[in-house]
């Protein structure tokens, strides 16, 4: 069947509807439902987190195709069916959606006390979604479930948000649905053109270049949005800030390489041509939001905000390396991705640390951490040096590689690319030093109390994966490289067969 | 084996007091630190020996893959050439001294706060020796950030202090600009040789000494591009002209990290790189005559801003930038091994300097300010005594160290072909000239004339305790030999059989032999500039203290821009630090809140407005309903009636 020898990521995708089941029949008091909801939606994910270690163990990391693949008939005469499968670009999405889901709920332990049976169904449900987006290998099942992900992050917000969480929340809807009903039409038109939505087989079909131009752009819309790129970023800070912690978690951790990951898996393979025109286009706009996200974050009087443009900004390099088309920008953005979903979460989670205590995520309300809580100053610092790109630190791989990448295509891209390595480095040190730094001067501080052991926990898996990334990536970067290889020689292959075609024609002309 | 020792005894001591101090206790912080050290030093020292005059073999060991993409392949891996082993055993054993040195000076602070001051220092000492050991330029990165990340750590270390965390962010984000020209400098080198490890770089680059880079609409040899960008990093570690701004202000930390900041770790870190990187900079004689501008203006700028300061941290922390504007300038002629060779003795009496000024500061009761010294020498007596070993050494008297290497720059500046060699020159020997008459200046001003400070902190003076006088007594031992010792081995006849290849001079340099062949009145100026500047200095504030107060008085314009550092700090806020703050702000307000939120938000209240308006119609009056009803008719059966 496959390599696990059984249906594995359908497992994966659908086990945490099974917790799902198990909450919803829990029957007694408040308390006593909240408790055994957290629990098993605690040991469900656990459970799923687990399981999926057998794809990092049994993942054949030399192998540039899909594996696990799993096929059922679904509307054979649609040519549309239910298919799952992972290759190096999705394998580690599946590993980051998987780790990050038990560590969502366990930070969200006590910080969520009303409709905590409801909290824990939609992050269930939640993962589910995430999962079965990276593992499609159909096109509808894939569009089905990265439009699912929209309904329980949309609860998330709304109803466990902040005092704006309405707001908030339908603008990230609606921004989102915007840019997928465009990609719903790409979809229609490329299953009329290939006869199937498999995504396989949209990998090796071509698409004459007019309409490519037209798919691209339907994708962009879709996946601008998800990454965020300037400038449809601003649903972003809105919705972190708004959202409770897990959900700015998982919001910048997960949901924002959906659109890196649609990047990957459709516009660059299967639309090379019109990839390769709109590159100086989505250069600009990155290099924009590089500079001007990271700008706006400087400015930012809440954490939670300037985290989330500095996400911006981080997303920024990513887009710059998918679209130098070769294997260091891709692998630097694949590897940023993963670092940023790594990274940015425990920021996030950093932030949800003070708000437990104080609720104000104010950076103006705070200062002088350092005294009280010397543990968390050092988990703050490690994930603050994490985000400047520190060598030895996960963010460095990533950002360096895409450095390497984007001087093969300029000069100038290259460097303004890279200039988020001093903005960074000056709001996220701003940051930390009003936070951490300085004098406590207000009383209620006095009493603050350092991390618990529950929060540790939370944490440490997180530190270890920074620290690992950084001192040995390779045992990531392994799981794409060959994938990426593969994907770049193609793209290359299929310009070069572009050109080929177009002097073919021009002498065809000229008769 | 006992190389890696020499490297990761630190880290092991960084880890542990930094991990398990609050658990253990700071003595046994302190203790586990310092023994790590202790064993660094032992096996550094043993490497620079074996290497430098053994002639152990030099080779790389591997410690493993660290990134790799496609045909980009890095590797951990610790280099054993005489470059990298001169510099461990000179890293290792000042560090293990300012370590010793720290029990003392660090004894007030409160208690459960001193292992984390232990565990920086480590750490910092291992991210420099990361980087000199290096064997590809990423892992050069790697201790090249290590460096900059615990300089920021330790400038920050009393972080209840603003001026300190400023002080802290300041030196991260300047050294962060330059870092960001050094990564694109490496990802340029990744693109030429395809590979950014050293063997390979090296191996082959002559063959790419005609390739060209495309670059502001015409092209440039693709080696002169890298040694810009290579360069540019160097600037912002090493403090040079307009990227120094970091460097005065890392003051703020306690006084043994100035010293290991400004002698072992960090500064030289871009001297370094430009000796490792010499075969590449043989091929780009354009970026050496940049390096050779910037580092005699460096020198003489940074001399000149000494001489005003009143803060005795500040005013070794000028020479520092000095110092390092004359390794530059030796680098920019070609001369990496009398540049290596001044960074090896000014480590010597650069820390004893900063740590005989932190001694001073100790007896002062932490006043740092020299108008409110004077007449101390008699109080702390040993304080003094190598102070003045170290400020002879600054100042290139003979025979101590600073002689040997400062006289060997200046020749091979002299002996340079070309204007700005003769530029880099001239700027070295006014330089010497401040450099002699600032040291004594510092020196009168602390320690003779009347005590100006309040009765009170009179009263405290004492001299430090034998555990910070006695690494200033080794120290002072090394300004005073190191330069006697080593000069012939590193810069005489035989150098070649020192370094073995670790430092190329190019095939058409021959400044080597040149330097040898000056005449003599120039071997001589910086001795005579040196003892002029010390005669100055005794003029000036022994004998007639009139004429500064003059000099102050009728150049003021002078004297206050020389006291105000050139106004870099207010032009750079100015031009940079306001606008981008100012621009950050208008960016979030303007561009995000208005602009770009404007239209979803403009679009959402149009379709608000719509449908009131929609519902506005909708009145539920039957009568209306009917009135516009036939309305609608007429209007049909007209339209109908006409176009039929």
């Amino acid at each position: 069947m496959n390599a696990a020898g059984f249906p594995l990521l359908s497992l994966l995708t659908f086990l945490p509807l099974v917790g799902v089941a198990i909450i919803m029949m829990v029957r007694g008091d408040e308390a006593t439902v909240a408790s055994n909801a957290r629990w098993t939606a605690l040991w469900t994910s656990l459970i799923v987190l687990a399981l999926s270690l057998v794809l990092f163990v049994r993942f054949d990391r030399g192998e540039a195709g899909f594996q696990f693949v799993e096929s059922v008939s679904w509307l054979p005469e649609f040519g549309v069916g239910y298919k799952v499968g992972v290759d190096g670009i999705s394998v580690l999405f599946v590993l980051l959606s998987t780790l990050l889901t038990p560590i969502c709920i366990l930070s969200a332990w006590e910080a969520i006390h009303t409709r905590v049976r409801e909290f824990m169904i939609a992050f269930l449900v939640l993962e589910t979604m995430m999962v079965g987006m990276f593992c499609a290998l159909d096109f509808v099942v894939f569009y089905i479930f990265f439009e699912g992900v929209l309904i329980p992050m949309y609860l998330i917000i709304g109803v466990w948000g902040g005092p704006r969480r309405v707001y908030a929340s339908i603008k990230f809807f609606l921004y989102t649905l915007t840019g997928s009903v465009l990609m719903l039409l790409a979809l229609l038109a490329m299953w009329h053109q290939a006869g199937t939505t498999d995504i396989q087989t949209l990998l090796h079909t071509q698409f004459p270049a007019s309409m490519q131009t037209w798919l691209f752009l339907a994708f962009l819309a879709s996946f601008a949005v998800k990454v965020p790129m300037w400038p449809v970023h601003t649903w972003l800070p809105d919705a972190h800030v708004e959202a409770p912690t897990a959900g700015s978690v998982i919001l910048a951790g997960v949901l924002l390489k959906m659109g890196g990951y649609g990047f990957l898996r459709f516009s660059v393979p299967m639309l090379p041509e019109a990839s390769a025109m709109f590159a100086p286009l989505i250069f600009a706009l990155s290099v924009i939001a590089v500079i001007y996200t990271s700008l706006v974050a400087l400015a930012q009087e809440d954490m939670k905000k300037l985290i989330a443009y500095s996400s911006v900004a981080h997303m920024g390099v990513v887009t710059i390396g998918i679209f130098t088309f070769n294997v260091q920008g891709i692998d630097g953005a694949m590897f940023q991705m993963l670092s940023h979903g790594i990274v940015s979460a425990a920021l996030f989670l950093c932030v949800g640390v003070i708000y437990d205590r104080m609720h104000t995520r104010e950076i103006a309300r705070y200062g002088g951490l350092a005294d009280r809580m010397p543990g968390y100053a050092v988990v703050f610092m490690v994930f603050t040096m994490g985000t400047v790109g520190l060598p030895g630190l996960s963010g460095f791989v990533g950002e360096f590689l895409v450095i390497v990448g984007s001087l093969q295509v300029s000069f100038w891209l290259a460097l303004l690319g890279a200039t988020g390595m001093i903005l960074g480095a000056a709001y996220s040190l701003y940051l930390y030093r009003r936070v951490i730094f300085g004098r406590i001067t207000r009383d209620d501080l006095r009493n603050i109390l350092d991390m618990s052991p529950r929060e540790w926990a939370v944490f440490a898996p997180l530190i270890v994966l920074t620290i690992w990334m950084g001192v040995y990536p390779s045992s990531f970067t392994d799981f794409f490289d060959v994938t990426v290889q593969h994907m770049s020689a193609q793209h290359t292959a299929a310009l070069a067969h572009a050109a080929q075609l177009a002097a073919n024609v021009v002498p065809a002309v000229g008769h | 084996m006992f190389y890696a020792v020499a490297i990761f005894a630190p880290l092991i001591g960084a880890l542990v007091s930094g991990l398990f101090g609050r658990a253990i206790g700071d003595r046994a912080a302190q203790a586990v630190s310092i023994l790590c050290m202790l064993v660094a030093a032992a096996c550094g020292v043993t490497a620079f020996f074996a290497v430098g005059f053994g002639n152990a073999p030099t080779e790389t060991l591997d410690l493993g893959a660290w990134v790799q993409a496609g045909s980009f392949h890095v590797s951990w891996a610790l280099r054993s050439d005489p470059l990298s082993t001169t510099m461990v055993g000179m890293v290792t054993f000042v560090s293990t001294l300012i370590h010793i040195y720290s029990i003392g000076y660090m004894g007030h602070e409160p208690e459960g706060t001193r292992y984390r001051f232990f565990s920086y220092l480590s750490a910092f000492t291992f991210a420099m020796l990361m980087l000199v050991t290096a064997d590809n330029l990423l892992q050069l990165f790697f201790g090249w950030e290590g460096v900059g990340l615990m300089s920021y750590l330790l400038i920050g270390y009393w972080y209840d202090r603003p001026s300190a965390c400023r002080a802290a962010i300041k030196a991260f984000i300047v050294n962060r600009i330059a870092d960001l020209f050094f990564a694109v400098g490496v990802a340029l080198v990744f693109l030429t040789f395809g590979s950014i490890e050293f063997p390979v770089i090296f191996g082959s680059v002559a063959r790419h000494a005609g390739d060209v880079y495309h670059l502001f609409g015409t092209t440039f040899p693709v080696l002169e591009v890298i040694g810009f960008l290579l360069f540019i990093g160097a600037m912002g570690k090493s403090a040079q002209i307009g990227l120094h701004v970091w460097l005065p202000d890392a003051m703020e930390g306690p006084t043994p990290v100035s010293a290991l900041i400004h002698a072992a770790t960090m500064v030289t870190a871009g001297v370094f790189l430009m000796a490792r990187m010499s075969p590449v900079m043989a091929y780009a004689p354009t970026a050496l005559a940049f390096v050779t501008f910037i580092g005699g203006t460096t020198a003489l700028f940074a001399a000149t801003i000494g001489c005003a300061q009143t803060d005795i941290k500040r005013v070794i922390a000028y020479s520092t930038c000095s110092q390092l504007g004359y390794m530059f300038l030796a680098a920019g002629v070609g001369a990496y091994q009398a540049s290596v060779f001044h960074l090896f003795t000014h480590a010597f009496f650069k820390a004893l300097l900063f740590l005989s000024a932190g001694s001073v500061i100790h007896a002062m009761s932490d006043e740092q300010d020299m108008r409110r010294m004077g007449g101390l020498w008699r109080l702390i007596p040993v304080t003094y005594t190598v102070m003045w070993v170290g400020s002879l050494a600054l100042a290139g008297v003979f025979p101590f160290s600073g002689y040997y290497s400062k006289d060997a720059i200046l020749e091979a500046a002299y002996a340079a072909p070309g204007f700005i060699a003769t530029y880099g020159w001239i700027c070295g020997v006014l330089a010497a000239f401040l450099t002699a008459f600032y040291s004594w200046r510092l020196l009168i001003m602390t320690f003779h004339g009347k005590p100006r400070m309040d009765h009170h902190t009179l009263e405290h003076v004492h001299e430090s305790p034998p555990v910070m006088t006695l690494p200033l007594v080794v120290l002072a031992i090394g300004a005073l030999v190191a330069g006697y010792a080593l000069h012939d081995v590193m810069l005489g006849p035989d150098w070649s059989a020192y370094w073995r290849g670790a430092i190329v001079n190019g095939p058409d340099n021959h400044i080597m032999t040149a330097m040898e062949h000056v005449p003599t009145w120039v071997s001589l100026t910086p001795s005579v500039v040196g003892l002029l500047g010390i005669a100055t200095a005794y003029v000036c504030y022994m004998f007639a203290p009139g004429i500064p107060v003059w000099f102050a008085t009728r150049l003021r314009p002078v004297y206050l821009f020389a006291l105000n550092k050139w106004y870099f700090d207010e032009l750079y806020d100015f031009l940079f630090v306001r606008p981008a703050m100012r621009l950050a702000r208008v960016l979030w307000q303007v561009g995000d809140a208005t602009i770009i939120d404007g239209m979803p938000n403009g679009a959402a209240a149009l379709a608000a407005e719509g449908a009131r308006g929609a519902v506005r119609i909708q009145t539920g009056s039957i009568a209306t309903y009917a009135f516009v009803m036939l309305i609608g008719v007429v209007v049909l059966v007209g339209v109908f009636l006409l176009f039929r």
